[in-house]
């Protein structure tokens, strides 16, 4: 029985992950945001949502999240999804969700040293995304000039950096609290 | 849950028309309008997307918000470009014809007709955009994007998406309410310390109602044996009519012309400097 399911690959859990993901990462998007002044580029609480949720439950549904949350986010507000950033996003998930295995959230135990590393790479995949992917993906698909999209994609780097940094960290510490430490119950 | 993308039952051809035909001849006329920078195909596929939408029926004030905010975006970062990049524009067309103005700053008819090509980008998409989120019932999306290819697995992740959101929706109001009563403000009046200490106290409950949830429908969807089969049928699937071949052969014809257009451009760039 277990053996079909991991076939699959991508088990029922993860499904509904991603869809409960997506639809609370599209509702802070849309009503908690706070503006930095630069266009199109908010202080964003579900990125810190995203780290959590990349985190528990791994790329795949970190990469998925980010992409139908971030689709339809566009496609409501500006009628179209724009591409280039919405691949951003789905690459920044995955990228989060490959933390899932050192962070090991469901076991309730979360160094300092952990949340430092964890930081260090949500800071470098910020960077990647935003300052290398997105503005390159901009440039190519939209023919966008450099100079505006590199300053636009900067900015959401240290934006994202600031918010996963704040957010994500408070999250990922709230969530190991409220799980059972796992040397909490002992064979007698 | 029909209310977050304006869908209405409306009586007009393109409401009877598929999700997955209207999907799909989305997709394939933005990627085209994306990809080409030619004005003229711009210009001619907005104008179709602008009648096409007076044949549904949408009346303005159910899109003024999005068009405002489409226009705001546009006007922003069409300023932004002239400020950071003035020259861009002789830089992709290898012209430079100069209206006034010098150095830096002076302003190109290149510039000008490369921001007027931007502006028909941002703007073009928006009535297809409505007409889609406006025409079709949102359960049907999942289905066309299984029918199109995307795995039924993904598919059905969009279909939750779609379901939870306005439970969401309810659930980030409510405590939202009850965090203000208890003195925790978010409005524009309060500092961004505030707020963002109100934003937390907002998000935790939301966070964790949201993680039960997802083990609570993802056991009461185990219960009923999802995803044991390798394919899924849809309540809201519809078969093919001629209506819907139409709509996708339209679209096939016009992508055709973009792309006959590129070729004939020798690139994506419509260059009338030449």
């Amino acid at each position: 029985m277990n053996n079909k399911q991991k076939k699959s690959g991508f088990s029922v859990r993860s499904v509904v992950a991603t869809g409960i993901g997506a639809a609370v990462f599209f509702v802070l998007m849309k009503f908690i945001a706070i503006p930095t002044g630069i266009s199109n580029t908010n202080i964003n609480v579900a990125e810190g949502w995203l780290a959590l949720i990349a985190g528990l439950f791994g790329p795949v549904v970190g990469l998925l999240v980010g992409f139908i949350g971030h689709t339809l986010n566009d496609a409501v507000t500006y009628g179209s999804p724009w591409w280039s950033w919405v691949i951003a996003d789905a690459l920044f998930g995955f990228l989060l969700g490959l933390s899932k295995r050192f962070l090991a959230l469901e076991y309730g135990d979360l160094s300092a040293k952990k949340l430092i590393q964890f930081n260090i790479w949500q800071a470098v995949s910020n960077i990647f995304v935003w300052v290398v992917v997105a503005p390159i993906g901009d440039i190519l698909i939209y023919k966008e000039a450099a100079q505006k999209v590199f300053l636009q994609g900067a900015v959401t780097a240290v934006v994202n950096i600031v918010s996963v940094a704040v957010i994500g960290s408070l999250l990922l510490v709230a969530y190991v609290k409220s799980r059972p430490k796992k040397s909490s119950l002992r064979s007698e | 849950m029909n209310n977050l993308f304006g869908y209405k039952k409306r009586d007009t051809w393109l409401n009877h028309t598929t999700g997955t035909a209207k999907l799909v001849g989305f997709l394939l006329l933005t990627t085209i309008g994306m990809i080409s920078y030619d004005t003229r195909f711009l210009l001619g596929l907005g104008l179709f997307a602008v009648v096409l939408m007076q044949t549904t029926q949408i009346k303005y004030h159910e899109y003024a918000l999005m068009l405002n905010l489409v226009l705001v975006f546009a006007v922003i970062n069409l300023v932004m470009i002239m400020v950071l990049a003035p020259q861009y524009g002789t830089q992709l067309y290898g012209t430079r014809h100069v209206l006034f103005g010098s150095g830096y700053w002076s302003i190109t008819q290149e510039q000008l007709f490369y921001e007027f090509n931007l502006l028909l980008k941002y703007l073009f998409s928006l009535p297809f955009a409505i007409i889609l989120l406006f025409t079709t019932n949102p359960s049907e999306f999942s289905a066309g994007l299984n029918k199109i290819g995307v795995p039924y697995k993904i598919a059905y992740a969009f279909a939750i998406t779609l379901r939870y959101i306005p439970d969401v929706q309810s659930d980030y109001h409510t405590i939202s309410l009850a965090q203000q009563a208890r003195g925790y403000e978010i409005s524009k009046k309060a500092s961004l310390k505030a707020r963002a200490k109100g934003a937390v106290q907002i998000i935790l409950p939301l966070v964790f109602t949201s993680l039960d949830r997802i083990e609570t429908i993802s056991q009461a969807m185990e219960l009923r044996r999802f995803g044991r089969q390798k394919k899924r049928s849809w309540y809201q699937e519809q078969s093919f009519s001629r209506r819907d071949v139409s709509v996708l052969v339209g679209s096939v014809i016009i992508v055709g012309i973009g792309i006959a257009l590129l070729l004939s451009n020798g690139g994506r760039l419509y260059n009338p400097f030449k």
